[in-house]
């Protein structure tokens, strides 16, 4: 790349990189602003007298120098930030006023290129004496000029310059002709398919493989050696580098490779590995360590059959370039990744950073470097397809992913398909190298590589959502989620998705009613919703329910352990059962009836993650029955006969107490309606023939399958997929009857579709909503029929808003909650927080499932979740 | 919330005296104001043979749960009254007993202008409370009341009949009889109303020891169960428990100095469901300690990590220890870690005292960059309350990422249970004990850590051995491999073959 050119005779075009910092250097006189403005566009140039002008309005005046040039390498720098060539017009006779500019360029990861116009001092005199204002610039300048040139002609390539041009006179400065070259990095003409390759490390055979899976035909040598491959459809292969070393055959991988990038069918940059094979194969002295000398051997073996193939490869490693831009700019390729600002650069660093990484300086307990995780900070438009870092699985982050899924310590050789997104792996044939740090360990997130971290969750944090944007987590709110996720939640490896909470409607002003359905109908005719949902609201207990094929699916996915195909857990994430026996007999059941439906197959899961109402109430609310409801209603049932009793004696005598009297009548009245009211929702479960006899499990979404999330399904979608589970289930009366009878697990969810702009359906919502009450219904949940709905200014609508029974309320708001003067006091409620809060959760939740589907990490899936039950402690009226 | 007094009479002493007494008239209902409802007092039966007084609080619940939210002034300590739907309307309660005080005060003072000679003499008293909350059931209602001269007839009410299953509330329905004077009567409802509730509808303020004082003269004495009614009845607010047991020792009264090192929150061990440990725990929590000192003294650590460091006694034995130059107490809990605040008075200790300890809020279940770097870690009773599948992170959290020098784990020895009496068999000490491993349990899953994460494990029992079943407790004590790997740290500019394999780390 570097190289000075001297313009003799025949007029050769000056190659420039087409973006880089050019630097023109020649005394006053020698007419560089011609030439730059013959050249390059006006904006491309700063020039010191410019910004002389701005800081003094003499362009002339050269004691404003240092302001000048403070202000000319702000804009240049200002220009190469954003990527744009840039001319420096200045005389820059000076090693220090170039050194600057150099500095410069690397600052901001430009190539530095000197174009020099080393004109006769006639001339610049002659130049010099046309412009009056210059006239005071006598000719001892010009010689002065010219001699600081001279002494620095030969250190220019010395002094950082990449390329250097000179002109010797008027006639090569008139016939210059400038070439803006493409930068050896920037193939963004290639537009692929492209299929890139993870680590290889000598892995020849799992390489061989690997392109036979992804339909590339190998071609041989007479010695059945693979010298290359092609790919029917003219795809295009890409190294991400570490091609070589530990493995069992480097020089096979080399060969093969050499022999793709010479025929066109290949791109490759370099890894680390190479880069140190290429400064032994140049003489220098390397470390033999981590397998190093595994390759010299091989090397030195293949150097008997064949010497030409040291030199090849010497050849082959010196001219690759560190990192590709590709496909338009929307694909990047390097080997350990790169931040954004480094795309399409030239520096050092930049080459440091595509080879090793951003290394902190530290070692981890196995002496390996620590690395930051640039690739969690990467917020770039371009996908950044790395290696470097072996993982057990290639997993897509931020739009980077890493490819190195340890091939050679016995894992799995990876390949993307660019623009596909899919990847292609083969396993590797046997652990060819122990290596010296596990690539799994057994902790959560341990599978990715990268267990869960404290700095996962904890602080003030905010969580980027795609749909309600940056959620905003405080810091005491995460301090209570922790203790709660750490002591009692399942392992967050089961833990995808936390239920988020939802408002009620708006508060009614019916007489007799606190939350009625117009509320609801009404308010989602404002946000210009026209088709809701009535869902029956299930009395019952909020679960998440992961439901996997088998207990085998269940443990290799989700860790689970003990044999359970999945895991039933709370809206806090506890396990819902304590006893595994009974989950496992609850999902296999409802495993059953997902593979009698024919989910498996038709969704492409061997799991779901199922959100759902498990009844009866009494299951899971014992301890809340027992020391909250049923401990009012036995008081109340005990206390009030005796008053009555103590007041109708009273009475009897004579002692004026009516009023009291026929209060306390009332409270009896409203005690024993609360009474039956929760005992709707008590049923005894289990049996000595079944534990799970009695449970009714009624899903009312499918949240989640393998590599997608399903949360946005409309509705009517939803439940018909759920009427197929009820229906395979072999239940679903749906009555809400006695318990006792032999029915299924699964109840179904009634539904009612009501248009907000028609009377008729809005009154028969209504209807339906009284019919469903009355009959000891909790209520129902008014849902937009799209699921996932946005007003048309834009915002989110509520993603549901529910509607709870006149009788119901009364668990919620005591016994005595209908009296007209409690009404009128309870109608007092503030909504804003619960729906602002509703919100949140629900885009955190949406969150989770689609970091999930696209099969990020799992410290990213669990910082959503660990989200949403952060602001679950959010302080808002239980009661709502 | 209701209640009756009744009382029986003749010609000559007639029943209605108690009108006198109550200093409410029989044939009228009375009303009365107070701030969460209206007290009622009316006479069902007024005759010279039997004369019944009934005190009837009409409470309003919404007006319960707002002035409930205002915590702090006015407000409600107790969570049930954050609810809608909660007990106060019908149970007697300190609500009951604030009315009791204020309606009848003359009464409870003993005082009766009209008939002064009245509340001097005993009378036959028939005291019924329909529903009566009593946390420690009728067994506790019979020990506090009988010996004060009552004949009690507690009987249980049930949750539901519908779900007989449920059992019995919490609620009992009391019947009180004896020769009381009135005013000692409604004095002991005063207080051991309250006190059986185990719960307030008022923030416990000093003056409350003065109020019990003065509620309990002449009674309070010489109960056998004054201090769980002292404890209950101020709130188990410690400072203002041993402010009134002092002043109670002030005067003079006996059984106090028998009992005084007891900590104040064994006190209520009268009461069986308020046992959540079935080891004593003292002897063993403080044999545990020195286990875990000496152990740390013999590796040399001066920075030692408490991890789960609950209400930092561990850590306050450490810092007693000037060999020990940096203390870390770390627990998930919150709450916890501002009680061993409190208890090690860290913002009254010196910069210089200060310096050497810190409590952070943390969690095991993740890797904690904080943790790494430390030469000691002690998991004292840790691990039993971590659900077996999540162990695994535990265990990297420790072992793999912050990997100190020397690890300190106890854990109860679940086979040494069956000599715990008061255990029934195959329980666990502790509700919150997700498991508790016998000898060979905790021994596989050490020696498999150890194994994995490049330590070396011995074992060490803690507390009395028994020869059949092992000591109490089993400590483990990992030690960190020494040169468990030859890298050094990493230069990606290496030349020379010189500075050894430390350079090619990156490699990996």
């Amino acid at each position: 790349m570097t190289g000075t050119s001297t313009t003799t005779g025949a007029p050769a075009p000056l190659a420039v990189p087409d973006l880089c910092l050019v630097v023109l250097v020649g005394a006053t006189g020698s007419g560089k602003s011609t030439f730059a403005a013959r050249h390059f566009k006006p904006t491309e140039t700063i020039s010191s007298d410019f910004c002389r002008g701005l800081v003094s309005d003499d362009e002339n005046d050269q004691s404003a120098g240092k302001d000048a040039f403070d202000v000319l390498h702000y804009i240049v720098g200002k220009r190469l930030a954003a990527g744009r060539l840039t001319v420096v017009d200045a005389t820059n006779v000076q090693p220090e006023a170039r050194q600057s500019l150099v500095a410069l360029a690397r600052e901001y990861d430009v190539l530095p290129v000197a174009i020099v116009l080393d004109m006769p001092e006639e001339v610049c005199a002659e130049r010099n004496a046309a412009r009056p204002e210059r006239a005071g610039a006598g000719l001892r300048v010009i010689q002065r000029h010219r001699r600081e040139l001279r002494r620095s002609l030969k250190h220019l390539e010395r002094e950082g310059f990449r390329r250097v041009h000179v002109l010797r006179d008027t006639a090569q400065a008139d016939a210059a002709e400038i070439v803006r070259e493409r930068r050896f990095n920037d193939l963004r003409h290639l537009t692929g398919p492209f299929d890139i390759v993870g680590d290889i490390h000598g892995c020849r055979s799992e390489l061989e493989s690997l392109l036979t899976a992804l339909g590339y035909a190998l071609v041989r040598d007479e010695a059945g050696r693979p010298v290359d491959a092609a790919h029917p459809e003219g795809r295009t292969l890409v190294f991400v580098g570490d091609l070589v070393d530990r493995g069992p055959d480097s020089p096979g991988v080399l060969r093969l490779a050499m022999g793709m990038v010479a025929a066109g069918h290949a791109l490759c940059v370099p890894g680390n590995h190479e880069n140190k094979l290429g400064r032994w194969l140049n003489g220098r002295q390397v470390n033999v360590a981590h397998g190093f000398a595994e390759t010299i051997e091989q090397l030195e073996r293949e150097e008997q059959r064949d010497p030409a193939f040291r030199e090849r490869a010497r050849t082959f490693v010196d001219a690759l370039v560190s990192h590709y831009v590709l496909d338009g700019g929307r694909l990047v390729v390097c080997h350990a990744g790169l931040p954004e600002k480094y795309h399409g650069r030239n520096s050092g660093r930049v080459r440091a950073h595509a080879l090793y990484g951003d290394t902190t300086g530290e070692t981890d307990e196995f002496g390996l470097p620590v690395r930051y995780p640039w690739a969690e900070d990467y917020r770039g438009r371009a996908a950044v397809v790395y290696g470097h870092t072996p993982a057990p699985a290639a997993t897509w982050l931020n739009n980077t992913i890493c490819l190195d899924t340890g091939a050679v310590f016995g894992g799995k050789l990876t390949a993307l398909r660019w623009p596909e997104r899919e990847l292609v792996d083969v396993p590797a044939e046997q652990v060819w190298y122990e290596p010296v740090r596990p690539l799994a360990s057994e902790a959560p997130g341990g599978a990715d590589g990268r267990p869960l971290d404290l700095g996962d969750v904890t602080g003030r944090r905010v969580v980027e959502t795609r749909h309600l944007g940056p959620v905003a987590v405080k810091e005491e709110n995460a301090a209570a989620a922790l203790e709660v996720m750490s002591r009692f939640a399942v392992d967050p490896q089961q833990l995808l998705h936390l239920p988020p909470t939802m408002a009620p409607c708006a508060t009614s002003a019916e007489e007799g009613y606190l939350e009625h359905p117009a509320e609801a109908f009404a308010a989602y005719r404002a946000d210009g919703v026209r088709q809701v949902i009535c869902e029956e609201k299930h009395m019952g207990s909020r679960a998440a329910v992961l439901v996997c094929r088998d207990a085998d699916v269940a443990r290799e996915r989700f860790a689970v352990t003990g044999g359970v195909p999945g895991t039933v857990h709370t809206r806090t994430g506890r396990p819902f059962f304590d006893d595994a026996a009974l989950t496992a007999r609850i999902l296999e059941r409802l495993g059953r009836a997902v593979e009698e439906a024919g989910l498996w197959e038709e969704l492409g899961t061997d799991w779901l993650l199922l959100d759902a109402e498990l009844m009866p109430w009494s299951l899971k609310a014992t301890g809340l029955l027992r020391h909250q409801y049923a401990a009012v209603g036995a008081a109340s049932r005990t206390v009030l006969p005796a008053a009555l009793a103590a007041l109708e004696s009273a009475a009897a005598r004579g002692v004026d107490v009516s009023g009291l009297l026929g209060r306390q009548r009332e409270r009896a009245e409203d005690a024993a309606a609360f009474t039956e009211a929760y005992g709707r929702y008590c049923a005894p479960v289990g049996d000595d023939a079944d534990p799970a006899a009695g449970i009714r499990m009624a899903p009312f979404q499918i949240l989640a399958a393998q590599g997608r999330s399903l949360a946005t399904l409309p509705h009517d979608e939803q439940l018909a997929l759920i009427d197929r589970l009820v229906a395979a289930d072999g239940g679903g009366d749906g009555d809400g009857g006695e318990g006792g009878d032999v029915r299924g697990l699964l109840a179904p969810t009634r539904r009612l579709v009501v248009d907000t702009e028609d009377e008729a359906s809005v009154a028969e919502g209504t209807r339906w909503w009284l019919e469903l009450t009355a009959a000891g219904g909790e209520g129902m949940v008014v849902k937009p029929l799209g699921a996932h709905v946005r007003r048309p200014d834009g915002r989110l609508v509520q993603p549901g808003v529910k509607c709870r029974g006149r009788e119901y309320l009364r668990i919620v708001y005591g016994p005595e909650y209908t009296r007209p003067d409690n009404l009128a006091r309870l109608r007092v409620r503030h909504l804003g927080h619960k729906r602002s809060l509703a919100l949140r959760e629900y885009a955190l939740g949406l969150e989770a499932l689609d970091r999930l589907a696209e099969g990020e990490p799992l410290w990213r899936v669990h910082e959503a979740v660990f989200a949403v039950l952060a602001l679950e402690s959010e302080s808002v009226d239980p009661r709502l | 919330m209701f209640l009756t007094i009744s009382t029986s009479g003749d010609a000559g002493r007639p029943a209605t005296d108690l009108g006198f007494l109550l200093h409410k008239h029989p044939d009228k209902a009375q009303r009365f104001s107070t701030s969460y409802g209206t007290a009622h007092v009316l006479y069902p039966e007024a005759g010279e043979e039997r004369c019944t007084a009934a005190l009837l609080l009409e409470v309003d619940p919404v007006a319960l749960v707002r002035k409930g939210k205002d915590r702090g002034r006015g407000g409600a300590p107790d969570s049930a009254l954050a609810q809608y739907v909660n007990d106060r309307p019908y149970a007697a309660s300190s609500l009951l007993a604030v009315a009791i005080g204020s309606v009848f005060s003359s009464a409870v003072r003993g005082q009766c202008a009209a008939r002064p000679e009245l509340p001097g003499q005993v009378r036959p008293l028939r005291i019924e409370v329909p529903v009566l909350p009593a946390r420690g059931g009728a067994g506790l209602v019979e020990r506090l009341f009988a010996p004060l001269g009552w004949r009690v007839t507690a009987r249980p009410v049930a949750l539901d009949e519908r779900f007989p299953e449920w059992g019995d509330s919490r609620y009992v329905s009391l019947v009180l009889e004896g020769e009381l004077r009135l005013a000692d009567a409604l004095r002991h409802l005063y207080v051991l109303l309250p006190v059986l509730d185990d719960a307030k509808h008022y923030w416990i303020s000093s003056d409350e020891v003065d109020k019990l004082l003065r509620a309990g003269k002449g009674w309070l004495e010489g109960h056998p169960g004054q201090r769980l009614i002292t404890d209950r009845y101020l709130g188990r607010r410690r400072g203002l428990t041993r402010d009134a047991l002092d002043r109670l020792e002030r005067l003079a009264l006996a059984r106090l100095a028998e009992s005084d090192d007891t900590e104040p929150e064994a006190l209520d061990n009268a009461v069986d469901e308020d046992e959540d440990t079935a080891e004593r725990p003292l002897p063993l929590a403080v044999r545990r300690r020195q286990a875990i000192l000496g152990v740390l003294r013999r590796s040399g650590a001066a920075r030692v990590l408490d991890l789960g460091c609950g209400q930092g006694q561990l850590v306050g034995e450490l810092l007693k220890d000037a060999r020990f130059t940096e203390v870390v107490g770390v627990d998930v809990s919150v709450r916890a870690l501002k009680e061993a605040s409190r208890r090690l008075r860290l913002e009254r200790m010196t910069e210089r005292q200060a310096a050497r300890v810190a409590l952070w809020q943390g969690s095991l279940a993740y890797t904690d960059r904080r943790l790494a770097g430390y030469d000691a870690a002690v998991l004292s009773e840790v691990v039993e309350h971590v659900d077996p599948p999540r162990l695994p992170a535990l265990e990297y959290a420790v072992f793999g990422a912050a990997r100190p020098g020397t690890v300190v784990v106890t854990t109860p020895n679940a086979e040494y249970n069956v000599r715990w009496e008061s255990l029934p068999a195959g329980q666990v000490r502790h509700a919150d004990h997700r498991f508790e491993w016998t000898r060979e349990e905790f021994g596989a899953w050490a020696a498999k850590v150890a194994e994995r994460h490049a330590y070396t494990v011995d074992f060490a029992p803690v507390g009395p051995e028994d020869p059949e079943v092992g000591p109490p407790t089993q400590m483990a004590v990992f030690r960190k491999c020494a040169a468990h790997d030859p890298h050094g740290p990493h230069d990606p500019q290496d030349t020379t073959g010189t500075t050894r394999a430390a350079k090619e780390a990156k490699a990996a």
